[in-house]
Formats: structure tokens, C-alpha cells, sequence
């Protein structure tokens, strides 16, 4: 799988886990742009990632995340 | 159950026409997630529920400072949430001489909690959450026979918290340790999301957590299951009772029996804990109370029975008799059978009623009911213990007998489709195998064998049918089977006509005569004549020829095929 095509999956799972059928993410995407990417949301992002493409991040990862760009890279390096 | 992002989704539905509840979560991790899962949830179970969440690692603060917003909300429930991990820390800062001690120790602090919280918020009920279980393998496998343990001392804080909760009506367990037996650590913890939020619980496992907290206010506003209905066939044992007889039903060592077996020994107990067992069986009564009077196999007994219903009418109208026989709710019933269809006229008529969805394999029936956990309770009281006697009564069904049930939308909902053929090779062994098992819908009792069939088959002197009938829920496979044998030319005798009983009421009689007519009008024929030969079995169908139409005449029924009106039937042809 590419970049495009995971990218295209996880906006998925970001309408879903946001409830927003308007969320439109790409890679410099950051927390600061999409309403609602608070703390709590993202743990639950992490979730439906690591479910969705069968892989477990590093704890480091999940803080340590500047952008989509970087959480894409991440499910990649699995 | 839904998942964690269904149920968040629930938050921003409308509340406002649901009773409110209000409950308090202190916990000495980040209790964010569960107070969604609780209030997500809580829409469900149409109860506007509303959270206090305590700040992170208050629990302290929160009960013992009689000016915290714990008391001044006064909460009628107070969820108090610990985690495993925050014991394990506190055990190793804990004397290594002392250990052995830690979890008594331990109790009273809990115990200190729970009093003081009580002392002032008297009406409250403590949910306390027990404690899942952490293996450090310090002592490895031996952990358990080793008092200064973590896992020994962990296992004998729960079931001193358990000891506990018996003495105490406001104290009430969350069972996490049940939920970790269940799906087991890995599902029940995200170690990096631990790591990075202080979030113990998993989002996999919060909505059980939420599950439980939410049955107890259920259960607490007077909600609980107080009755099983029971269907018999197949569902309390193996087999069909009136076509197989008292003796070869499948129960303990027979066949399947030990599944049958285990599940009534299960309804058994419930039956001591106050839950009142009723039948809503489709057979003759004398027949079906045969198993419970006469094989020494079956647990269940008559007088565990509160109210007993075997008759051939719908489930709907029958269940709705016991409703009113005993007087309670029908969202405090549960009705148990093996066949899709039973349950679907059940639900469709009865709303309220819970109709689990039986697996199909008998072997699975007590995991699966197991899991739906349908008796909750805040405490078994004695009233409980004594419901069944004082509802144990003689049923005399038929005074109470009105039908509320619209059968023929229903039938026509089941997109019935039955194929007609005669016999041949491929439904040879199934027609043979029903003419054996066939004991109550079959008029005259003649028995196949292959040979039988297949001389039937090639003899020009016979018109043999053989029906399906599948419907929007499955198949039923071959379930009748007719055998015409031409007198004359003009009149045609039923040598046979066996059926399942398990597709009775379903227009199935009226559909196969519709089909043998037409056949025998095309040859010219003018009458068709029945016989009804009684045999200890086959009581249910004295009237068969009666119901039909057909005229008696010496011993004989008798029916003019030209003078023949079209029966009803919700049956199409294949």
C-alpha cells in the first residue's frame, strides 16, 4: 500500500471515529486543524489505526506525532 | 454488543424524555473514556444519566473532605474504579516482612471508603470495581501457593471484596476479573495507550464495563427477568417427542443428550433462584407432559414447571395466556426456541419479550445464554426463592383462548416455497426416513423401506409426491410426502400422507392438496378418497380429511374433484 492509499483509510477512520462526514485530512495535516482532535479522540484514533492496518505503535510514536504525515510513516515502518 | 465509537455516537442524541439518573466516577486512573461509554450507553437503556466525573486521582479527596462536590452532588450511585496497577505499585512500596498482610490491610482501607462514603450519602450504592489480575512472575507458577505474591494477595483482595459486598446491601461489585476471564488481559489493556494516558481500561472492553454498571440501575429500577418460556422440541431436549416417544428423546446419555442435560440442570438452578418456568410447546399436552412424568433422565420435573402450555395454536397468543396467568411484564420474559420461525411470530407479536437468538448447534445454547447475562440482580432475596411455588397453579389454557395474532400477514412474511417432486434418487433415503420418524401427522402409518419407495417409484399404478418447504429463514428440506394410488379411472385413494410437524400451521395441508388435485383433475379423475387409521400416536389428525372438506362415507372420506375450491395457502410452488 502506498502513501496516497492509507492516507485515503485513515481519513476514513477519522470521519467515523470524529462522527464528521466533513473531515478532510492530508499529509500536513496537524491536530490544530481538525476540530474535535483532541487528546481523547486520539487515543481512539490510535485504536481503529492499529485495528485497521493490524499493527501496534510504539509508545513513543503516540506522542510524538507532528502530523499525519508521521502516523502514515509510521503504520509504513510495520 | 456495540462498540465504543457506536456508543459514543449516542452522546449527542436527546436525552430529555428519559428518566435521569445521576452517578459519580472516581478513579485513580483517567476515567475520561469510561464516562462516555456509561453515558453513551446509558441512551440505550432509555436513561438520561448524568456523570460526575471526579478529577483524576481524587478518589481521597472526594470522600474523605465532607465539602467535596461528591457530597454536595449526592449521587445515587458512585462508581469507585482502582486500578490493578496502582495496587501492584503500592504493594512494592509495601514492607517486604508485611506482605503477607497486604491484602487485609488493604480491605480496611477499602472498607474506610466505603463507610465513610455511606455515613453520609446513606441512600448511595457503591459500585466497586474488583480487582483484574496482574501475574508479575516474581514467584513464578508458585505465585499462588506464595502469600508475599502479588497474585496471592490480588485474588485475596477480590474475594475479600466479594466477602464484603455479602455483608453490605450498598456495596456492589463490578466484576472486571469476570470480563478478564473473559476476553482475556491483551483485550482488556492497551499497554501503550496505559503508557501514554494513564487509560487502563481498553476501548474493547469499555462498553462491558458499561454494560454492567448500566444492568444494575436497570435492575435496580425494578427491570429484571422473572420468567423463561420454554419450548420442548429441540430446545429442553433432543428430538421430536411425538414422533419419537417418550423413551428416545435425546437426554443424558442419548445421542446429544449431555447438551440437553447441562442446559436444563442450568434452568434448574435458575428455577431455585426465583426465575418461573413456563412451557410454550407444539404438541399434544398428555404427550409432551410424558417426558417429564415417565424418562427418569430428564432434570426438570412437572412441579418446576409453573405453567404449562402444549397445544398446536401460535406461540404469540399462548406466551400472551402465560403472561396473563402470571401477572408480570413481558420485558421480564425470555423465550427460548430452536426455530427462527416460533421466535420471529414471538417477537413480531410481542415486542417486549426477549427472544434470544439460539445457536444452532444445542452444544452452544448454555455459552451463548451465559454471555447475554439475562438475570441480573441486585441481591436474591427470599421472596425470589418462593416466586415459583406461589405461581404454581393448574393452567386451564382454553377459557383464556383469544387470538391477537394476524397469522396470515405473518405467513405471507415467511415467503414460503415448497418443490414438488416425485419420488427419485436423490430424496429416496429422506422420504424413507420420514415415513419411520413420522408418528403423529400421518393418517395411515404405513411404513418404507428402499425398496418400498422405489417400487412405488416405478409403479404405474402410483402418483407419488414429495414436498420441500423453505421459507426467508432456511429450509426445512422434504417435510410431507403424499402417495395417490389409482382405484379406477375416475377415482384415486390416499395410501399415504405423512408430514413434519414442525411445519403444522403453515397452510402446508392446503398447498399439497391444491397441487394433487390439479394432477389428478388433468387425468380425468372425479374423486379422491382418505382414510384415518388411529394408532397410539396420531390423535392430531382425526379431523385431517374433516378440516379439508372432505365428506365421510362409511369409514371413508371422500372429496369430489370437481366441485374443489382452491384452498388458501401462503405456499408457492418451486
Amino acid at each position: 500500500m502506498n502513501k496516497e492509499e492509507i492516507l485515503k483509510i485513515v481519513n476514513e477512520i477519522f470521519v467515523d471515529v470524529l462522527d464528521n462526514p466533513n473531515v478532510v485530512i492530508d499529509l500536513i495535516t496537524t491536530a490544530n486543524d481538525v476540530e474535535d482532535w483532541d487528546s481523547l479522540n486520539h487515543i481512539q484514533l490510535v485504536v481503529a489505526i492499529e485495528k485497521r492496518f493490524n499493527v501496534r505503535f510504539k509508545s513513543n510514536e503516540i506522542r510524538n506525532w507532528e502530523n499525519v504525515n508521521e502516523m502514515i510513516e509510521s503504520i509504513l515502518s510495520k | 454488543m456495540k462498540t465504543f465509537n457506536e456508543i459514543k455516537r449516542n452522546i449527542k442524541k436527546d436525552y430529555s424524555s428519559f428518566a435521569k439518573e445521576d452517578i459519580a466516577i472516581l478513579s485513580n486512573s483517567a476515567s475520561q473514556l469510561l464516562n462516555i461509554g456509561i453515558r453513551g450507553l446509558s441512551f440505550d437503556y432509555n436513561i438520561d444519566l448524568n456523570i460526575y466525573e471526579a478529577d483524576y486521582n481524587q478518589v481521597e479527596y472526594e470522600v474523605f473532605n465532607e465539602g467535596s462536590e461528591l457530597y454536595t452532588k449526592s449521587p445515587k450511585y458512585i462508581l469507585i474504579y482502582l486500578s490493578t496497577n496502582k495496587l501492584l505499585d503500592k504493594f512494592y512500596s509495601y514492607p517486604l516482612n508485611e506482605r503477607h498482610a497486604f491484602a487485609v490491610k488493604y480491605l480496611t482501607y477499602i472498607e474506610d471508603l466505603v463507610s465513610t462514603i455511606h455515613l453520609k450519602l446513606t441512600n448511595s450504592i457503591i459500585l466497586f470495581c474488583n480487582f483484574p489480575e496482574i501475574d508479575d512472575s516474581i514467584y513464578g507458577n508458585q505465585a499462588g501457593k506464595t502469600e508475599n505474591s502479588f497474585l496471592y494477595q490480588c485474588r485475596k483482595i477480590n474475594y475479600l471484596l466479594s466477602e464484603k459486598s455479602v455483608q453490605l446491601n450498598h456495596l456492589l461489585l463490578i466484576d472486571l476479573v469476570g470480563l478478564q476471564n473473559r476476553f482475556g488481559i491483551g483485550q482488556l489493556f492497551n499497554n501503550n495507550i496505559y503508557i501514554t494516558t494513564d487509560i487502563v481500561l481498553s476501548t474493547d472492553v469499555l462498553p462491558y464495563v458499561s454494560e454492567i454498571v448500566l444492568n444494575i440501575i436497570k435492575v435496580r429500577n425494578g427491570s429484571v427477568t422473572k420468567c423463561v418460556v420454554l419450548d420442548l422440541d429441540n430446545t429442553v431436549w433432543g428430538g421430536i417427542i411425538g414422533d419419537d416417544g417418550y423413551e428416545n428423546i435425546e437426554i443424558g446419555t442419548l445421542g446429544i443428550g449431555k447438551a440437553f442435560t447441562e442446559f436444563q440442570k442450568w434452568l434448574k438452578e435458575l428455577k431455585n433462584r426465583g426465575i418461573i418456568l413456563a412451557v410454550c410447546s407444539k404438541n399434544n399436552e398428555d404427550v409432551a407432559k410424558e417426558a417429564f412424568l415417565r424418562n427418569t433422565e430428564m432434570v426438570l420435573k412437572l412441579d418446576d414447571i409453573s405453567v404449562f402450555v402444549a397445544n398446536w395454536d401460535n406461540k404469540a397468543d399462548n406466551i400472551r395466556s402465560i403472561q396473563f396467568i402470571l401477572n408480570i411484564g413481558f420485558n421480564s420474559m425470555v423465550f427460548l426456541d430452536d426455530n427462527p420461525v416460533e421466535r420471529q411470530i414471538v417477537k413480531e407479536n410481542i415486542p417486549d419479550i426477549i427472544v434470544p437468538e439460539l445457536p444452532e448447534d444445542p452444544a452452544y445454547y448454555l455459552q451463548y445464554l451465559y454471555s447475554l447475562n439475562l438475570f441480573d440482580t441486585t441481591g436474591v432475596t427470599n421472596e425470589d426463592i418462593k416466586r415459583t411455588e406461589s405461581y404454581q397453579k393448574e393452567l386451564h389454557i382454553s377459557t383464556l383462548k383469544k387470538s391477537f395474532v394476524d397469522e396470515s400477514d405473518f405467513l405471507s412474511s415467511l415467503e414460503m416455497v415448497s418443490l414438488v417432486e416425485s419420488f427419485n434418487k436423490n430424496n429416496l433415503a429422506r422420504v424413507v426416513q420420514l415415513s419411520q420418524r413420522s408418528n403423529q401427522f400421518n393418517v395411515r402409518t404405513i411404513r418404507y423401506t428402499d425398496n418400498d419407495v422405489l417400487q412405488l417409484a416405478s409403479s404405474s399404478d402410483f402418483s407419488n409426491y414429495s414436498f420441500t418447504l423453505n421459507d426467508k429463514f432456511g429450509e426445512n428440506g422434504l417435510i410431507c410426502v403424499v402417495s395417490l394410488k389409482s382405484v379406477s379411472k375416475s377415482e384415486y385413494f390416499i395410501e399415504n400422507w405423512f408430514m413434519s410437524c414442525r411445519v403444522l400451521k403453515r397452510t402446508m395441508e392446503n398447498f399439497v392438496l391444491n397441487t394433487i388435485i390439479a394432477d389428478i383433475n388433468k387425468m380425468g379423475c372425479l374423486t379422491l378418497v382418505g382414510e384415518y387409521i388411529p394408532t397410539a400416536k396420531n390423535n392430531l389428525v382425526i379431523d385431517h380429511y374433516k378440516n379439508l372438506g372432505f365428506s365421510e362415507d362409511n369409514g371413508r372420506w371422500v372429496l369430489s374433484v370437481s366441485d374443489y375450491t382452491i384452498r388458501e395457502t401462503y405456499i408457492n410452488k418451486l
